[in-house]
């Protein structure tokens, strides 16, 4: 056990991690702590806990902009956005079913760092889509800002999408600014039954090509397979839309419709990856690819091990639970990908994320540019050593 | 005298220029090195034409194994570096270095493959913005930043710039709509990152690389995000006797809960010229003018306009005009997209390019018209007041050195303005040399420090566009790990 350090202001945590980076104590970032498990494992000297870094320090409805600082958790700011009707729009996905947790709360903070969309991302981007500015210490102890509060922004290079992802290797973040988007009045979900993964892979590949404004598109496999479309907007217009792309995939067949709450429940679950959370001594994936190439991936990688699975995202998100023994499926997984795209192991027991790639391995060139770019945010290396890549 | 300066070139490396070009032409056909002083005239300056440097040479590759050979070359002999696209850039980003060898993409043009399963296009970075949305048109769809300049601006000076446009609102700028990249790294070595999927693995190159101004690495090919086309979209025209109340009105829009696709500003200078280009039907008894555009179907246009109607109609415009048919609203879109080019005709002027939080569009345009006023200088007000990216085009006399110093001074304290209010320098152009001495308002030391330590591991000596984004002083020391030929 390591000791835990409570920073209350960005000063202070800025003179612990000097004083760390002079001492080469390797330090291990902690939010709210539902995401120790993603990564890989770590071996650190100090827990810098960012519980006390709290607090929503903008929040201009009219102007789409909401900054916090990084410990504050994200039901603190999806509360206030709430009472105003919006949202971040990205939807970001609640670790806490996949690991078992009850309790908890994730922060706004490890959603950049970590870069946590959910099924809305077709249509808004990515949570580093939305960020718009950051706040940071470097593993030196300074205090570095990028971005800001302004939607349009190209002042300097973008350190802020450097920081969306990095899962604290670069810097801990101590404020983040998102933009956020009003939230949809109601929601309409049309759910086709029974086909198979190719099929429901253009059905929803139409859909998405259609002018209709989907904002989730899922497959789950199984009996019977269910395939997803999510419409979301006033209420006149999704009973247009509903009604169009109803008429255009005639050919897959007539979908039930699911309403406003009864498909906040589906797509929850889809975004948290309830289906997959038991048995909870199976590994998990995340992969993504082209969702042409959805199906034939899951296909390639079922065909050798017994896995189960569903997509996200028109296919092009693949979420898989295998046994997690030997490589956990890493060499099969990667190898059905062929380089075009990637896979992350999101859920395996601490041996097995130490063995394998957790994140998909760079080729060299890019590998050095990322040694590179951590000697310049954390000469010392010891920002979360190792939780990405081995010596990063 | 202006006030902004371009560092010494390098004597040795102008002295070595013969041999230079003997050198290229190792790699490079001869049709693709422009040598005379003539043909170089072209590449002199970009849109920020006050601006004017004749480079050593200009190539013009035809793939990326031909920059790569130019890079690694480069980088051997310690020769600087301007890539360039058309040359649009308004903040003199793609302004030559005398001692530089400027690499043109404007030969890699072409589609390379698109592929509407999947809404993604790759293309050449040399290929216009508009060539990547009139390639996939007849399928319906798009590709959605819409910089002014999208006749002529390429997607490699998009993703330099991080280019965004009026439609921005909705879509996103260039950052927000690349899946992928192919680039050059200074020694020569090719990387590929992301693809034609989502969210692309290890650290976000994608991210640090667009919108680096050309500093970082040169970007050959870009896999794009296709949108596909609305079924319909409609602007309407709102105009008030007040810049205040148009702000006001912009504001209560946004909050209302609907994201238009744009929102436009015009002042009565900007929309004067620009009626009398474009005849769309502008108002030209008004203070200031909105181009409020939505799209969806027939049922949701009109819900939608509905809404912005009874908005807009609390605040008491002094006209209120939807477009009633497809030739009136391209007319619309053509005044607004010509602004620039139309208020060049009549002046010249320097294009401010800084963001504010909207909430304070009425102070701001109050203060910009003061601080005009203060140089003697008139200005225009045009741009996207949905994210408070602001484009005050302040106009001068460019012949008149007096001026030149004056206008430079005058944008400098309209963006300083910016940067106070909480918004930033630049939104969609770039800092490029423009803003460059500026950055110091927007950034602390240690800001800046950490930026140029990053383009130290793209580019240890500096080669790459080296005289931008950053102020001259302060800078770190350059490797000097090039092996330079004996002069």
């Amino acid at each position: 056990m390591s000791d835990t350090v409570r920073p209350e202001t960005e000063d202070a945590l800025a003179a612990f991690v000097a004083e760390a980076d002079s001492k080469a104590l390797p330090l291990d970032i902690r939010g709210g702590g539902t995401k120790r498990a993603l990564g890989r494992p770590t071996q650190t000297g100090a827990t810098i806990d960012l519980s006390g870094l709290t607090g929503i320090t903008l929040y201009e409805p009219s102007e789409l902009v909401i900054a916090a600082r990084a410990g504050t958790p994200v039901a603190d700011v999806e509360a206030a956005l709430a009472e105003n009707g919006q949202h971040l729009a990205f939807e970001p996905m609640d670790y806490r079913h996949l690991y078992g947790m009850n309790g908890g709360s994730s922060t706004i903070g490890a959603v950049a760092a970590c870069n946590i969309s959910g099924p809305r991302r077709i249509m808004t981007g990515a949570a580093r889509d939305s960020l718009i500015g950051v706040r940071l210490v470097n593993g030196k102890g300074e205090a570095v800002k990028s971005g800001g509060r302004v939607m349009k922004n190209v002042t300097g290079y973008d350190l802020v999408k450097l920081m969306a992802g990095a899962h604290g290797t670069l810097g801990i973040l101590t404020e983040v600014t998102f933009k956020v988007l009003p939230k949809p009045e109601a929601a309409l979900t049309l759910v086709y039954a029974g086909l198979a993964d190719e099929k429901a892979r253009e059905a929803m590949s139409e859909a998405l090509g259609s002018p209709f404004e989907i904002t989730g598109a899922a497959h789950l496999p199984g009996d019977p397979a269910r395939t997803l479309l999510r419409i979301e907007g006033f209420p006149q217009s999704l009973d247009y839309r509903a009604g169009e792309l109803t008429r255009d995939l005639k050919r897959f067949g007539t979908p039930e419709r699911l309403e406003t709450e009864a498909s906040e429940t589906e797509w929850q679950a889809i975004r948290d990856v309830v289906p997959l959370a038991a048995p909870t001594e199976r590994a998990v994936w995340r992969i993504s690819t082209a969702p042409t190439r959805g199906p034939a991936v899951a296909a390639a990688i079922s065909n050798r091990i017994d896995a189960a699975y569903y997509f996200d995202w028109g296919g092009g998100l693949i979420w898989l639970a295998c046994a997690a023994e030997g490589d956990a499926g890493a060499a099969i997984i990667r190898e059905a990908l062929g380089g075009k795209g990637h896979a992350t192991l999101v859920r395996a027991p601490d041996d097995i994320r130490a063995a394998v790639d957790v994140f998909e391995p760079q080729p060299d060139a890019l590998m050095a540019l990322t040694k590179g770019v951590k000697t310049t945010f954390d000469p010392g290396g010891i920002l979360n050593p190792g939780r990405m890549y081995a010596g990063v | 005298m202006t006030l902004i300066a371009m560092p010494e070139a390098d004597p040795t490396v102008l002295a070595r220029r013969a041999d230079i070009v003997k050198e290229l032409k190792r790699f490079l056909p001869e049709t693709s090195i422009i040598v005379s002083e003539d043909e170089r005239r072209a590449y002199d300056t970009d849109a920020l034409t006050a601006y004017r440097q004749l480079p050593m040479v200009v190539v013009l590759p035809e793939t990326t194994e031909q920059v790569s050979e130019i890079l690694g070359f480069c980088n051997a002999e310690g020769i600087k570096v301007v890539a360039r696209g058309a040359g649009t850039s308004l903040a003199g980003g793609a302004l030559p270095a005398e001692d530089a060898i400027v690499i043109g993409v404007s030969k890699m043009n072409q589609v390379l493959d698109v592929d509407f399963d999947n809404r993604t296009a790759r293309v050449q970075a040399g290929i216009t913005n508009i060539g990547i949305s009139n390639a996939v048109a007849h399928a319906g769809f798009f590709y959605a930043p819409d910089p002014s300049s999208q006749l002529a601006c390429t997607i490699a000076g998009n993703v330099a710039m991080n280019s965004g446009g009026a439609h921005c609102l909705k879509y996103g700028v260039t950052t927000n709509n690349v899946l992928g990249v192919k680039a050059v790294l200074i020694d020569g070595t090719v990387v590929e990152v992301g693809g034609d999927w989502l969210d692309a693995a290890g650290y976000d190159w994608l991210g640090l690389l667009i919108g680096s101004e050309g500093q970082l690495a040169i970007v050959t090919e870009v896999t794009v995000r296709l949108l596909r086309t609305a079924e319909g979209a409609r602007p309407i025209l709102l105009g008030f006797d007040r810049v205040e109340t148009a702000g006001a009105c912009v504001s209560d829009i946004i909050a209302s809960g609907i994201i238009p696709v744009a929102i436009e500003y015009m002042d009565k200078p900007a929309i004067k010229v620009c009626e009398s280009f474009a005849h769309a039907g502008y108002p030209l008894d008004v203070e200031a003018l909105l181009i409020v555009e939505v799209e969806g179907s027939d049922d949701e246009i009109e819900f939608y306009l509905d809404k912005i109607t009874a908005i807009a109609e609390k605040h008491a415009p002094q006209s209120l005009k939807v477009s009633q048919s497809e030739a009136e609203s391209a007319a619309i879109w053509k005044g607004r997209k010509a602004a620039f080019g139309a208020i060049g005709r009549v002046s010249d002027y320097m294009c401010m390019d800084g963001t504010i939080p909207t909430g304070q569009l009425p102070h701001v345009l109050k203060r910009i018209s003061e601080i005009c006023e203060s140089y003697d200088l008139g200005v225009a007000n045009i741009f996207h007041a949905g994210d408070g990216n602001l484009h005050p085009l302040v106009l001068y006399n460019m012949n008149d050195p007096a001026e030149m110093v004056k206008v430079e001074e005058c944008g400098a304290e309209i963006l300083k303005l910016c940067v106070e209010v909480g918004g930033c320098l630049t939104g969609e152009h770039g800092v490029g040399i423009e803003k460059r001495e500026l950055m110091t308002h927007q950034f602390d030391q240690v800001d800046l420090d950490q930026q140029m330590a990053l383009k130290g591991v793209f580019d240890p000596q500096w080669l790459l566009n080296p005289a931008k984004v950053f102020p001259l002083a302060n800078r770190p020391k350059p490797a000097q790990t090039g092996q330079r030929v004996a002069a």
